[in-house]
C-alpha cells in the first residue's frame, strides 16, 4: 500500500472505514488481476506499473460527490497521472464547481439549422468521444421530410368500406389516408444521411437532438447507484468511475441521448483533448455510459458549449434561464418555442424554436 | 460442526454417484461450462462489444434470459405452497425440491445479470453501506433486494430441511419456531420477485410496448406455465429413476396449473393485442413490427407467430385428458414445448422488438453473436448442473439413502 493511500485510510472519518478497509484488502489481490487483464495493452505498454497501480486505487474509489476534499484531490491526481501516461501528454482533470444562481438552458432554431453536422464533429473533438469503428456521437441530427403532397383526387371516393347495395353512408377510412404529410415526427426521420450529402436539402428540415438536460430526468430516477445525477445548474452528469454499466438509464431516456461504451473506447493520443473535467470530457473507459453535458468543462468556466461555437448559421443559443437578459430567455419570451416529446413529462431545458 | 461437515460430504458424494446416463449428462454440462469459460473471459475483458447489443437495442440475450429465470424461480413456490398452505400430504415432502429450483434459478438469473453489466467489477457499488443504493427511486434496486432475499430465504429453507432429515431430527409437527415464518415468507416472496421484475420493464415510459399494466399478470401467468413444465419433467425423471415416490396427483396438480396459466397468458396477449391494434396508434408500432415487419425487416415475424401458435396450441392440447395423463410420452413433450416457447418469447417477442422504433424512429433487428450465445449456454449449463446435483442430493436425503448414522457406521 502506498504512502498516499495509507494517509487516506487515516483520514476516513466516517463509520465505514473498517468496512472499506476490509473491502480494500479483499479487493486488491483480485482486482489488480481483473483490471490489468481488462486494460488496453497497446497504449499502456510504456508504463504498465503506473497504470495498473492507479487502476486498483480507481477500482476502490467511492462516489465522487460523496468524497471528502482530500479524497477528491487524490482521485483527480490519480486520473491526471494515468491519462498523462496513457495519452503521452500533460492532461488536466478539473473539478470546477458549479457556478451559483445559474440554471443552464439551450435553444435551437430549427428554421436556421442546415444539417451540416459541424456541431456533431466539434462535440466529438471537444469531448473525447470514441472514434473509428466504435465511434460515439452525442448529437444526432434528424433529417425530416417537409411534406409529401401525394394527395390525389382519384382517391376521393375510394376507401373503406366501399359502396354497397345496403346503402352508401360514406367511407370511414378515406382514400387519402396513410399519406404522410411531414411534420415534426420521428416516424419519417432519417438519422444516417451520408456525410458527403449536400445540405441543406430543400425538401427536408433538420432537427439535432442531444441530451435535453431534463428538469425531471427519468435516467437519474432509474440509475440504481446514483452514478448519474442532476447538478446545481440543472445539468445531468455521470461519474464514469461509479457507473456499473447496467444501462437502465438508456432504457429510461425518451431522447436516445445516452451512449454506452460497448468496447474499449478508441481515442487516438494525438486527437485527445487534454483539458478535461471530471464529470465532462475526460476519457471514458469500457462499459460505462456517457452523454452530452452541455460541455460542463467549458460552461462552468463561463464559456459556451463547443457545438454552439461550431454552428455556422447561429442556430444554437445557450444561457442562464434565471437571467431575463440572456439569449435563451429572450427567445423563450418572443419566439414560437417547443420542447421535444413534451408528453413524456421530462421538462427539458433544451428548447426548439422557429426563428 | 462435524455433523455438518459430514452432511456436506455425504450429500456431495451421493450427488456425483449415478448411472452412465447420469454421468454423461453431467459431463455434457461440464463440457459446456468449460467451453464457455474462454468466451466468458473474453467478454469480461473486452466488453459487451462482443455481444449483439447496440445503443438501439441495449438489452441483450442475458437480460432476456434473466427474465425467464425469474419466471421459473417465482413458479417454484407452486411446489412449496400446496404442502404448507393446503397441507397436501403428497406435496409436503417435495417442497424442498421446489425450493431448490427457486434458489438455482435465482442464482442463474444473477449470473445472467453479471454478464449483462458493463462493469461487473463494480458490483460492490450496489451493496448497502460500502456502495450507494438509489432507494426508493430505482426499480432495479427493488429487484436486486427481492432477488437476493429470495435466494437466501430458499438457501436457509433447503439447508434446514435437508440437514434435519439427514440427521433424522426432522419432524413436521415440531419444526423450529423460526422455520415456519421463513418458509411462508419464501412462498409470498416468489410472486414478489416477479412483480418487481415486471416493474423494472414497465417503469420505462419510453418503451411503449412495455408500458402495460398487465405485464405483472402476464409474467406470473408465464411463470405458472414454464415453472411447472420444468417441475413435471423433473418429477417424471425422479419417479422413473429413483426410489422417491411421487404420486400422480402431484403431476395432475401441476398440469392443472399449467392449463390455467396458459389460458391466462392467452387472455393477456389477446387483451394487449386488441388494446393497441384497434386504435392502431403509436403504441401499436412495435407490435406491428413483430407481426408484419417494417420496410423489409422481418426477423421477428416467424418468432412472433411461432411462439403464439405454440402457446395457443399447448393450451388446447393440455385440455385433453389423453395428453395430460400420458405421463410417459405426450406430457413431457408438451412440457418441453411450453418451456421452450416461453423461453423464446422473452428475447424474440418481449425484449428485442420493443426497441423498435427507437426514440429517434429507428427500426433495428437484433443479431446475437456466437460469443453471446455460448455465454448464455454456459450460464444455463451452470444452472442445470447445480439443479441436477442439488436435486439428486435432496432425493438421496428424502429417500433415506443418505443418513448421518449410516455414514458413521461405515467409517
Amino acid at each position: 500500500m502506498s504512502e498516499a493511500e495509507r494517509k487516506t485510510d487515516d483520514d476516513l472519518h466516517d463509520g465505514n472505514s473498517s468496512r472499506r478497509d476490509f473491502l480494500r484488502n479483499l479487493g486488491i489481490a483480485g482486482a489488480s488481476a481483473l483490471i490489468s487483464a481488462g486494460a488496453p495493452s497497446e497504449s499502456m505498454a510504456n508504463a504498465p506499473d503506473t497504470v495498473s497501480e492507479t487502476s486498483v486505487q480507481e477500482f476502490l474509489q467511492g462516489h465522487f460527490v460523496l468524497m471528502s476534499e482530500e479524497e477528491k484531490k487524490e482521485a483527480i491526481a490519480r486520473l491526471e497521472k494515468r491519462y498523462s501516461v496513457q495519452y503521452s501528454k500533460k492532461t488536466t482533470v478539473a473539478d470546477t464547481p458549479a457556478p451559483e444562481g445559474v440554471l443552464f438552458g439551450y435553444a435551437l432554431d430549427i428554421a436556421k439549422c442546415i444539417g451540416c453536422r459541424r456541431c456533431v464533429h466539434a462535440c466529438v473533438e471537444e469531448n473525447n468521444q470514441s472514434r473509428g469503428e466504435h465511434a460515439i456521437q452525442w448529437i444526432q441530427v434528424m433529417k425530416i421530410p417537409k411534406g409529401n403532397f401525394s394527395f390525389s383526387a382519384d382517391r376521393l371516393d375510394k376507401g373503406y368500406p366501399e359502396n354497397s347495395a345496403v346503402g352508401d353512408y360514406g367511407v370511414q377510412v378515406g382514400g387519402n389516408a396513410y399519406t404522410p404529410a411531414g411534420g415534426l415526427s420521428t416516424a419519417h426521420a432519417q438519422n444516417y444521411y451520408a456525410a458527403d450529402e449536400a445540405v441543406p436539402d430543400k425538401d427536408f428540415f433538420y432537427v439535432p437532438v442531444q441530451c435535453q438536460q431534463c428538469e425531471k430526468p427519468p435516467c437519474v430516477k432509474a440509475c440504481p447507484v446514483r452514478a448519474t445525477f442532476r447538478d446545481e445548474n440543472g445539468i445531468v452528469l455521470i461519474d464514469y468511475n461509479w457507473c456499473i454499466g447496467c444501462r437502465m438509464c438508456q432504457l429510461a431516456c425518451p431522447y436516445g441521448a445516452r451512449r454506452f461504451n460497448w468496447g474499449e473506447p478508441e481515442l487516438p493520443a494525438e486527437e485527445m483533448n487534454p483539458k478535461t473535467h471530471y464529470f465532462g470530457n475526460r476519457p471514458r473507459m469500457r462499459g460505462v455510459m456517457e452523454k452530452c453535458t452541455f460541455c460542463v468543462q467549458r460552461t462552468r468556466e463561463g464559456r459556451n458549449p463547443a457545438c454552439l461555437e461550431a454552428c455556422p448559421v447561429g442556430a444554437r443559443k445557450f444561457g442562464n434561464l434565471l437571467d431575463p437578459e440572456s439569449d435563451v430567455r429572450k427567445i423563450i419570451a418572443t419566439k414560437r418555442v417547443f420542447r421535444f416529446k413534451e408528453e413524456m413529462g421530462t421538462y427539458p431545458k433544451f428548447f426548439y424554436y422557429i426563428g | 460442526m462435524n455433523k455438518f461437515i459430514s452432511f456436506a460430504v455425504d450429500l456431495g458424494a451421493y450427488a456425483l454417484k449415478g448411472g452412465p446416463r447420469y454421468r454423461a449428462w453431467l459431463l455434457f454440462l461440464l463440457a459446456l461450462i468449460v467451453g464457455c469459460s474462454f468466451p466468458a473471459y473474453r467478454q469480461l475483458t473486452e466488453g459487451l462489444i462482443l455481444t449483439g447489443a447496440t445503443d438501439q437495442i441495449p438489452m441483450e440475450m442475458f437480460f432476456a434470459n434473466f427474465i425467464f429465470t425469474a419466471h421459473v424461480a417465482a413458479a417454484a413456490i407452486l411446489v412449496v405452497a400446496p404442502g404448507y398452505f393446503y397441507h397436501r400430504k403428497d406435496m409436503k415432502e417435495l417442497a424442498v425440491i421446489g425450493e431448490i429450483i427457486a434458489m438455482v434459478f435465482v442464482a442463474t438469473g444473477i449470473t445472467f445479470i453479471i454478464f449483462h453489466m458493463g462493469r461487473p467489477d463494480r458490483l460492490w457499488h450496489i451493496l448497502p453501506i460500502v456502495g450507494y443504493l438509489n432507494f426508493p427511486n430505482s426499480m432495479l434496486i427493488y429487484d436486486t433486494i427481492v432477488l437476493n432475499v429470495y435466494l437466501y430465504l430458499n438457501l436457509i429453507g433447503i439447508t434446514y430441511i435437508l440437514y434435519k432429515k439427514y440427521t433424522g431430527e426432522f419432524d413436521t409437527k415440531a419444526l423450529a419456531r423460526w422455520f415456519t415464518p421463513v418458509i411462508y415468507l419464501a412462498i409470498v416472496w416468489g410472486p414478489l420477485i416477479h412483480i418487481c421484475t415486471a416493474f423494472v420493464l414497465s417503469s420505462n415510459a419510453r418503451m411503449g410496448m412495455w408500458a402495460s399494466a398487465v405485464m405483472p399478470f402476464g409474467f406470473l401467468a408465464m411463470a405458472g406455465a414454464s415453472g411447472p413444465a420444468l417441475v413435471i419433467v423433473l418429477f417424471l425423471i425422479i419417479r422413473k429413476h429413483t426410489k422417491l415416490h411421487i404420486n400422480d396427483s402431484v403431476i395432475d396438480l401441476m398440469t392443472t396449473i399449467i392449463g390455467w396459466s396458459l389460458g391466462i397468458i392467452t387472455l393477456v396477449f389477446a387483451g394487449e393485442y386488441f388494446t393497441v391494434l384497434y386504435s392502431n396508434t403509436e403504441h401499436a408500432e412495435s407490435l406491428n413490427f413483430s407481426m408484419f415487419g417494417h420496410n423489409g425487416l422481418k426477423m421477428y415475424v416467424p418468432w412472433f407467430w411461432g411462439t403464439n401458435i405454440a402457446i395457443l396450441g399447448s393450451f388446447i392440447a393440455i385440455l385433453f385428458p389423453r395428453i395430460r395423463k400420458s405421463y410417459d410420452f405426450w406430457l413431457p413433450i408438451l412440457c418441453v414445448i411450453i418451456f421452450m416457447a416461453i423461453l423464446v418469447e422473452k428475447p424474440m417477442m418481449l425484449v428485442f422488438p420493443a426497441f423498435s422504433p427507437s426514440p429517434m424512429g429507428e427500426y433495428t433487428e437484433y443479431r446475437p453473436t456466437m460469443i453471446e450465445m455460448i455465454n448464455v449456454m454456459g450460464t444455463w449449463a451452470v444452472g442445470f448442473m447445480s439443479l441436477t446435483l442439488l436435486v439428486k442430493a435432496a432425493v438421496g436425503v428424502l429417500t433415506g439413502e443418505v443418513r448421518y448414522k449410516l455414514s458413521t457406521d461405515s467409517h
